[in-house]
């Protein structure tokens, strides 16, 4: 480390502190929350609601009063002001800026040269993970979106930062390069030693990269914290959409069907969508709310292969005639739940408690599963990949 | 030897003069775009008006103040050579001035058009301000810096107003081009003016060709990145 302060008691190095004020245009922002020292952790919210203007000046670009501490090192308190080029931090901006007059290899260099030189294992390591080893003599205007998105994505990893900043990489992307830079996404919170902050207003995109979350609303913070209690307690696991995220170690796969078998807490779900190459990775399943149907006994065989056993956490009604009961698999810890969404009809006829044991139906194609980062992992207790262990801070 | 003598030496004289201008105007020039361009001062406007200037003032009147500055009360007083009116340095500043709009206009629109945000993305990579200046808004505003540095080269050949007023008419020493032409058709010298004026024609022609090339490059260069 080389902070000029030395990390207080308390503060683990790389942790991630920032409280900032100010007014932005018509609305007064104030905002304070802390993120771990590793992982995703999403700024979430409309646009509108600051999130940009936080990344902004967690990074110097922008001038807001208040505190940004990074891994014990102060860049913004009452007295002083780090510059945004004195500040150890990669950056990825909504169009990925990438420097037009010099090549895609120098663009990745032009950092790393200004942190100590260029480090030839770290830089093809990052170049293959992000897959842009045939890009690297073209010239930038030569580059898809997608392309010139993972470009900047090794030129912000390859400055030796402490944390990447990230505002809506993939906002200014059609569908199509969305998809294709996704998995990257992903494959870099897994093998990334620093913490990350991610501007999105794309519920679909927090839950799949995210393991905290701080949702933000005109100008301040709605609900922080981890990210699947977060999302529910801001309300936003309610609507159509509700949907709960878990992770889970892929346990086996069925080439014939194509199925692969999930270890969800040491019950098997059937997931579509997954290759024989996933077995032993832990992967981000996504189930709908509306997608679960429960029952008090074990389902008659039918269509649907999974069948979960699970209790009842609560029972919420939501509109005038639907309800949403939290469930909570066997053998899952505290905190990783499954939403069923079901008639107030049934709900009454039912009339489910907590601690109640149910079997929760769910269908099995409407699994869309995504390859789960190291962080989300761990929470959940199983096993992680290799941590890369980079880039380590200069 | 004498119309070659006359006419080489005029040629010459106003190459040296266009050249030193357009090395002086792009060192005034570009940090003078540059901060024009980034800039939040209140003053920014008032800087860009008075470089502005040169472009509506009759050149009888730059002319004029010119030749005040020049003189003992001025610059000639400060270095103590009593006037530099009628000198080749003197025709140097007064180039210089009034060139002055054509040479920082195109390189002030060239960091315009580059815009914030490359300036923000070499910050987050750790390049100092001046850094940053040199190997990313130099080289964004290179198409901007050769326009501005033809347009200055081929306006100091041209002007003729101010330079007569405070350059005078002696031979080698700031008998440029445009006087040289004035002198031939006063005298009724029409060959040599012809000679001289078919030149700056085809001159003019190439200057003008030469830049909007350089733009079109240019903005086709930007719309690719």
């Amino acid at each position: 480390m080389t902070g000029r302060e030395r990390p207080i008691a308390a503060d683990t190095p790389r942790d991630v502190s920032v409280a900032l004020s100010g007014r932005l245009g018509a609305f007064a922002l104030d905002v304070a929350f802390e993120a771990r020292a590793q992982g995703v952790t999403a700024l979430f919210g409309p646009s509108g609601s600051g999130k940009t203007s936080v990344l902004r000046a967690v990074a110097g670009l922008q001038r807001l009063d208040g505190r940004v501490r990074i891994g014990g090192e102060t860049w913004q308190d009452g007295t002083r002001f780090v510059p945004p080029h004195r500040r150890a931090l990669g950056y990825v901006f909504q169009e990925a800026s990438l420097f037009p007059h010099i090549s895609v290899s120098a663009n990745i260099d032009y950092g790393a040269k200004r942190t100590g030189g260029v480090d030839p294992a770290a830089r093809s390591e990052i170049v293959d993970l992000l897959g842009i080893e045939p890009l690297l003599p073209r010239a930038p205007a030569r580059l898809s979106g997608g392309e010139r998105q993972r470009v900047a994505l090794a030129r912000a990893i390859l400055s030796r930062p402490r944390i990447l900043l990230m505002d809506e990489p993939l906002s200014a992307l059609g569908a199509e390069a969305k998809n294709e830079i996704l998995p990257y996404l992903e494959r870099l919170h897994a093998s990334l030693s620093i913490p990350i902050l991610y501007v999105s207003h794309d519920l679909a995109e927090v839950e799949r990269l995210a393991d905290g979350i701080v949702v933000l609303r005109n100008g301040r913070v709605a609900a922080a914290g981890a990210l699947e209690p977060t999302l529910r307690a801001a309300g936003l696991r309610q609507g159509r959409g509700a949907a709960a995220v878990l992770t889970a170690r892929v346990a086996a796969f069925d080439v014939g069907d194509a199925l692969a078998e999930i270890d969800l807490f040491g019950q098997p779900l059937f997931v579509a969508g997954s290759s024989p190459g996933d077995v032993g990775a832990a992967r981000r399943v996504r189930i709908e709310a509306s997608d679960v149907s429960l029952s008090r006994q074990a389902p008659a065989p039918s269509t649907i292969l999974n069948a979960l056993r699970a209790e009842i956490v609560r029972v919420e009604e939501t509109t005038a005639a639907e309800a949403l009961v939290t469930l909570r698999p066997l053998g899952a810890p505290d905190g990783a739940t499954i939403l069923a969404r079901i008639t107030r009809r049934s709900a009454r006829r039912f009339a489910f408690q907590p601690g109640e044991r149910v079997f929760a139906q769910v269908k099995t194609m409407s699994l869309a599963t995504q390859r789960a980062g190291e962080t989300g992992a761990k929470d959940l207790g199983v096993a992680t990949g290799p941590d890369l262990g980079y880039p380590s801070s200069p | 030897m004498d119309f070659d003598g006359e006419i080489g030496g005029a040629i010459l004289l106003t190459l040296q003069l266009a050249t030193v201008t357009t090395l002086l105007l792009l060192l005034v020039g570009i940090p003078l775009g540059w901060w024009l361009a980034r800039t939040k001062s209140r003053a920014k406007e008032v800087v860009g008006t008075l470089v502005a200037l040169p472009l509506v003032l009759p050149p009888t009147v730059l002319g004029f103040y010119l030749l005040v500055a020049l003189g003992p009360d001025g610059l000639g007083g400060l270095f103590g050579v009593r006037t530099f009116a009628f000198t080749f340095e003197g025709l140097v500043f007064g180039s210089v001035v009034f060139s002055l709009p054509f040479a920082v206009q195109p390189i002030r629109d060239a960091f315009e058009a580059a815009g914030e945000r490359p300036f923000e993305v070499a910050a987050t990579l750790r390049a100092s301000p001046l850094d940053a200046f040199l190997s990313v808004g130099l080289p964004l505003a290179r198409p901007g810096i050769l326009t501005g540095a033809v347009l200055g080269f081929a306006h100091t050949v041209g002007e003729f107003g101010v330079v007569l007023m405070i350059g005078g008419n002696i031979p080698g020493e700031t008998k440029v081009l445009s006087i040289a032409i004035f002198d031939f058709v006063e005298t009724l010298r029409w060959r040599e003016a012809h000679i001289l004026s078919a030149g700056m024609l085809v001159f003019a022609f190439a200057v003008i060709l030469t830049v909007s090339v350089i733009d079109r490059r240019a903005r086709r260069a930007r719309a690719g990145a």
